[in-house]
């Protein structure tokens, strides 16, 4: 097993690599000086910037050795300075990930507690109209642009009925303090989490159902029936507790992914997190910022994949990794 | 009485040939009877009719700008240039629905409605041009890296794990935007988007074909196969190919519908598909206006619940796609 | 929508012979399908006689598991259907028809009265509990007052009687840590772990190896003997029947076409099938080189034609098996067939 996990973290170095190379190439392949494109438009940067960019990236070498310059620097920590915020990227990043995180969580955890039980109805139902309503509940979630969406709750509950706050995260002028701001906030985050529990739910409701059914159709269950349990045990325990195995590694495994921030849903609502702070750079072409977060969230998705790899192992007694 | 018998056999048998269908018919039925994917076929056909042949019923173009003549209240189209130059003319915008404007006209005094039609066409053909890239890279590396394994299949799914760690709307979203920033014409630009997007996304694919290879490789009829010296490519293609196909013409399916919202997205923010083209995306971009938002809902209501309708579609058909393949969840 | 009209009626009935453990009385059960309805079982009538063997074999889809499901009623219904006869249940002061039982009904039964052996070791045990876990489980619901150590006690002995050494290790172990054998054991311990009247055995030997078979089959003749346990045997391997049944009844395309003492259906066949299933077996002493088949296959049990299923294939077939599909009849007081001819 350890052997096994330090074999993986090994591979997933090599992987990163990998990534941060073609993210490099990608932005180099660029055609011209993309530091003189990129900041034409950025009154604020000083020559001495521009030139500490172009060593930073390495651009006065070719693609191999800017990049072998540039991942030197990265490995010792300096990941460059946001040019929209004038602090180290990596600082920025700390500042911002707590908004996010507790956003996502918040929705995952109200995604997982519709979906586990009305999966697991649905497959129990398995086309009945119970069944049919659910997944058609939950295929719209997952067709559901997150723009448009976002677009019609601000536009029903806080331009049409005034319930809830157009965007932002606090009222402004008010500068509550304690648990009134926690619940102003709590107050604000109501449509983001609208938005990421709904159009995030499908695809978990239709895993819970897939697995489920296969569960359901197994052998050992019809054995539990043949026992004389109650239909309750059976599913509930026999069952469910089957199809916990690939869940429980599918929870583990998007844990990381909760940290990466959501682009759309955060810009809409000007919820001041990771996802808004890269939709700004992207338009600041606050590029240290971007190539910093790409790698940010290529990191979050190695480590989900090894989470979930170890997690099989834990939750299922027949997988033990040598 | 003897023909009677051979009347009564003959219609035994005409029965019994009747009962036995081909793999392909029991899909096709199994498919037929979810309602879900009914509907997904329903909505798909209407949306294909409105997008493609609608345009040749529409009496607009989809850049034409309508002027209306304040003081008369005369509509007068851009392509009439004597009309334009009486006095009192102005933009047609934001007009209401009206017989003329089936939803009115947009901030630009466009026609919502025709600009509906374009705007499908291009996201339905983007998605698609996406998914040929992406099946074409995606199941020629997937099956190479099952039938083969060892070194090829490591090498390949090193990339494979490569490209699916990079985050895939961020990066479109910096690749776009650079895009713009060095100012490459949209008309290149929609090329560029299909071919990164469809580059970007080829890792899923050639994981689960590889996945399915591996499962199909290990069979006894490719054991069969083998034995009888089928070629490489005749074993592959011929023989394992074809029995991952139905997942591939599934997760085909699902693709076509999350690539019109990642193109949507794109061009809502409003760095992906641009003028000249009508993009769904792009026109529910106008909600970023608050008055538009608030009082115009015949701007950027319908585009959004144009895509919602195609997404769903594809999604619907997938679903009942997977069920109607692989029935083993039917109890 | 059937099983809920029913749902209030009671299903107490009457035994037709006291000495029965179990009457299936013209038992039909049919699936509703995508191509049509399939008549899976079709006018089945089966007596099991207290403490006895029964035997019941024909090949695959001639309806023999559909009718031992039933007997437990675990086929989902839909698809599967009811609809016609009865099963009638002996247990001692009262008859239950299970037929018309409801689940409720059905819960208390399973596992007490009637008790199963699945075909295949591998998957009737679930992989995420250990073997004490499981075995516990169908014990204690049947009697929830029962202590921890009693529990614990009945699982152990349980797994002596099965012949399992060293049985608590084995409690404490998952199922994928132990062989096929062991798990058929397991599964045969958890089947008499309540006493059950009668043990339906579904092919239980069949996904094991030829040694392990022998020992298993060993092991359930001499668990009869000591359980008193009247056990319903399917299979298609007649060399297991010959061995282990006392009756045999013979199923082709969901009808029992023969039935009788094993004496009677090994020395006296007289359905054309049962002579076919009996000159297929393979021998050592073999003096034709190559073995016997019977030729063509089995009908589309859709749409069945109102003759003699089994005519198409039969080499004894004469112009009265043009006519309606033969009755059952009797030879001897224990021995019937269903065949015109003869």
């Amino acid at each position: 097993m350890k052997q096994y996990i330090i074999r993986r973290i090994f591979t997933s170095i090599i992987v990163l690599f990998g990534v941060s190379f073609l993210i490099y190439a990608m932005l180099r392949m660029m055609p011209g000086d993309f530091v003189e494109q990129i900041t034409s438009g950025n009154p604020t940067i000083t020559a001495e910037q521009k030139e500490r960019l172009r060593e930073l990236y390495g651009l006065n070498s070719s693609i191999p050795e800017g990049y072998i310059s540039w991942i030197k620097d990265a490995l010792c920590g300096d990941f460059g300075t946001s040019f929209t915020y004038k602090k180290p990227v990596i600082d920025v990043i700390k500042s911002r990930v707590g908004v996010s995180f507790a956003l996502s969580a918040t929705a995952f955890v109200i995604q997982l507690a519709i979906a586990i039980p009305l999966g697991i109805l649905a497959a129990r139902r398995q086309y009945k109209k119970t069944d049919y309503i659910i997944m058609f509940f939950a295929l719209a979630g997952i067709s559901l642009p997150s723009f448009f969406f976002a677009a019609v709750l601000q536009r029903t509950f806080a331009m049409e009925l005034g319930w809830l706050p157009l965007s932002g995260m606090v009222s402004a002028r008010e500068n509550y303090t304690g648990f009134r701001l926690f619940l102003d906030m709590a107050y604000h985050f109501i449509m983001p989490i609208t938005v990421f529990v709904i159009t995030g739910v499908g695809s978990w409701l239709r895993y819970v159902r897939t697995n489920m059914l296969e569960v359901l159709n197994a052998d050992y269950v019809r054995t539990a029936r043949a026992k004389g349990l109650s239909e309750g045990k059976v599913v509930g325990k026999h069952a469910f507790r089957n199809t916990l195995i690939p869940i429980v590694t599918f929870i583990g495994g998007s844990i990381p992914g909760l940290f990466s921030g959501a682009i759309i849903t955060e810009g809409i609502f000007s919820i001041d997190g990771l996802g808004m702070t890269a939709l700004q750079a992207v338009n600041n072409k606050d590029l240290p910022f971007l190539m910093t977060y790409l790698m940010f969230l290529a990191v979050l998705t190695l480590l989900g994949t090894l989470i979930s790899d170890i997690l099989y192992a834990v939750v299922d007694p027949r997988v033990r990794y040598q | 009485m003897v023909s009677a018998d051979a009347a009564r056999e003959k219609s035994n048998r005409n029965e019994s040939e009747l009962k036995i269908m081909s793999p392909g018919q029991l899909v096709i039925k199994r498919f037929l009877k979810n309602k879900l994917a009914i509907a997904g076929l329903i909505i798909m056909t209407l949306v294909v009719l409105f997008c493609f042949v609608g345009p040749f019923f529409s009496p607009y173009g989809e850049y034409e700008i309508f002027y209306i003549d304040t003081g008369t209240g005369e509509e007068i189209s851009m392509y009439d240039t004597e009309g334009l130059k009486k006095p009192g003319v102005g933009v047609n915008v934001k007009a209401p629905m009206s017989s003329a404007h089936l939803l009115g006209t947009d901030a630009d005094g466009r026609d919502v409605f025709t600009r509906l039609m374009y705007g499908g066409q291009i996201s339905l053909q983007f998605s698609v041009a996406v998914t040929i890239i992406e099946l074409i890279i995606g199941v020629t590396l997937g099956a190479f890296a099952g039938y083969f394994g060892g070194k090829t299949d490591m090498l390949i799914m090193r990339f494979v794990e490569i490209f699916y760690c990079i985050p895939f709307l961020p990066m479109m979203l910096i690749v776009s935007a650079f895009m713009m920033a060095f100012g490459i014409m949209p008309e290149d630009k929609i090329y560029y988007l299909m071919l990164i997007m469809g580059v970007f996304n080829w890792a899923g694919v050639a994981r689960m074909v590889r996945g399915q290879m591996l499962t199909i490789r290990e069979t006894e009829y490719m054991y069969a196969a083998k034995a009888a010296g089928l070629s490489v490519p005749r074993q592959i293609f011929r023989h394992m190919l074809p029995n991952a196909i139905p997942t591939i013409i599934v997760m085909a399916t699902m693709d076509l519908g999350s690539f019109i919202l990642t193109e949507s997205t794109l061009s809502y923010l409003g760095v992906g598909l641009a003028f000249p083209y009508a993009s769904l995306g792009n026109m529910v971009n106008a909600v970023n206006k608050s008055v538009i938002m608030r009082n115009y809902l015949n701007i950027w209501l319908p585009p959004g619940l144009l895509i919602l309708a195609i997404v769903m579609a594809f999604n619907f058909i997938g679903d009942g796609l997977r069920d109607a393949f692989d029935p083993k969840g039917r109890r | 929508m059937w099983f809920k009209k029913q749902k209030d009626t009671s299903c107490s009935t009457v035994m037709r012979d006291k000495n029965n453990i179990l009457e299936i009385d013209n038992l039909q059960v049919y699936f509703n399908t995508e191509a049509g309805v399939v008549k899976a079982v079709d006018g089945v009538t089966i007596d099991i006689p207290k403490n006895s063997t029964i035997g019941i074999v024909g090949e695959s889809g001639c309806g023999k598991s559909v009718t031992s499901l039933t007997t437990m009623r675990l086929l989902q219904e839909p698809p599967a259907k009811i609809c016609g006869g009865e099963i009638r249940l002996n247990r001692g002061n009262e008859a239950i028809d299970i037929a018309k039982a409801s689940q409720e009904k059905m819960r208390e039964i399973r596992g007490k009265d009637i008790a199963m052996i699945f075909q295949e070791p591998m998957t009737s045990l679930n992989p995420v509990f250990t073997i004490g876990e499981q075995m516990q489980e169908g014990i204690l619901v049947h009697e929830p007052g029962i202590t921890r150590k009693e529990l614990a006690d009945r699982v152990i002995s349980l797994l002596n009687m099965v012949g399992i050494a060293r049985p608590e290790g084995v409690v404490k172990s998952y199922p994928h840590e132990l062989s096929g054998g062991m798990k058929q054991r397991i599964v045969i311990a958890m089947a008499l772990s309540l006493n059950p009247s009668l043990v339906i055995a579904d092919e239980p030997t069949t996904a094991l190896d030829v040694t392990i078979q022998a020992q298993v089959l060993e092991l359930m003749r001499d668990l009869k003997q000591k359980t008193k346990a009247s056990i319903m045997l399917i299979t298609h391997d007649l060399g297991v029947v010959a061995e282990m049944a006392d009756y045999v009844v013979v199923m082709y395309a969901g009808r029992v076409v023969e039935q009788g003492t094993v004496m009677e259906i090994f020395k006296d066949p007289r359905h054309p099938y049962t002579r076919g299933l009996l000159k297929s077996r393979p021998s050592a002493d073999a003096s034709a080189s190559r073995l016997f088949s019977i030729s063509g296959n089995v009908p589309n049990p859709i749409g069945l034609p109102n003759y003699c299923y089994f005519k198409n294939r039969c080499d004894t077939s004469c112009s009265s098996c043009e006519g309606e599909y033969p009755v059952l009849r009797e030879v001897t007081a224990t021995h019937k067939v269903s065949c015109h001819v003869d």
